[in-house]
């Protein structure tokens, strides 16, 4: 992908992440109290935004932009969905942010999100040294 | 247009982030995810070819993507805003804070990476195009997220 396209994008993605405060440590809170409904209707109309789309392009064989095939990642489930998901929501659950947000978090002003962006990048790090020891 | 600059609905925001994966499968011809930005800008602290196994070539617009997540919310929160909206809540302005942060970050990391995917990667672009994977993913998530909740954060509380 161009390399200014990909910048544009993030910048529309970093806006709407922000103005629907799903980088909100507080909207994460509510969600896994059940106390709004917030998180799960914009996960969920994502969701079926993103399904309808992959079906159109299925339907219609839309190529890419550089007229390829549009190819799909096939994303394997195995031990590391389970462990890894469950460590990555307690995670979540903590920062109020998961990946994307914490990019918005900083951005936003909130300097604290560096300290969580640095323990990602750790965990990162400890992941790929370790792989090879951790159940697959 | 009057609310632009208060919280946007979720019938707006929820379908433009789900827009996100065909926008990126057809500029880029990718499964859109973010999680795997963390791996490479790893690649990119500890210089080229120094991460095992780990080829950046074919990653470096993630790193310009999330450098534009950054700017997008720092838009947002200066022009698109009126007054102040906070996302941490005070506790996290502390050093005790700030360790609870930099274990959460350490779990973000590890977890996405070993589940090679996180709410994007998994929970939209995944169910989105119908993986299994996805939803067992999105199942754990939350519980890890119901695990700390209500049972890790009550112990230490």
């Amino acid at each position: 992908m161009k390399l200014f396209n990909s910048t544009i994008f993030g910048i529309l993605f970093g806006i709407i992440l922000t103005k629907a405060e799903v980088i909100s440590w507080f909207r994460i809170n509510n969600m896994f109290h059940f106390t709004e409904a917030h998180m799960y209707l914009i996960i969920g109309s994502a969701i079926i935004t993103g399904a309808i789309s992959y079906v159109i392009i299925k339907k219609f064989s839309v190529k890419s932009i550089d007229k390829q095939e549009i190819v799909i990642e096939k994303k394997e489930l195995n031990k590391g969905t389970v462990i890894g998901g469950i460590l990555f929501g307690i995670g979540w659950a903590i920062t109020g942010a998961c990946p994307g947000p914490i990019f918005a978090q900083i951005g936003a002003g909130e300097y604290p999100a560096l300290i969580t962006f640095a323990g990602a990048l750790v965990g990162a790090y400890l992941y790929s040294i370790s792989k090879s020891k951790l159940p697959d | 247009m009057d609310n632009i600059f208060s919280i946007w609905p979720w019938y707006v925001t929820g379908p433009l982030i789900g827009l996100f994966v065909p926008l990126i499968l057809i500029a880029g011809n990718k499964l859109f995810g973010i999680s795997s930005s963390l791996l490479h800008i790893c690649s990119i602290v500890l210089g080229k070819g120094k991460l095992r196994g780990y080829n950046s070539d074919n990653h470096k617009w993630k790193l310009y993507f999330v450098i534009g997540i950054s700017i997008g919310a720092f838009i947002s929160v200066n022009f698109l805003t009126t007054g102040k909206v906070k996302f941490l809540p005070e506790f996290y302005y502390s050093l005790n804070g700030f360790i609870l942060l930099f274990t959460g970050g350490v779990l973000i990391g590890f977890g996405t990476r070993y589940a090679n995917g996180c709410t994007s990667g998994h929970s939209i672009s995944g169910i989105s195009t119908f993986q299994l994977s996805g939803i067992i993913a999105t199942l754990a998530f939350f519980t890890g997220g119901l695990l700390y909740t209500y049972i890790i954060y009550p112990m230490f509380n």
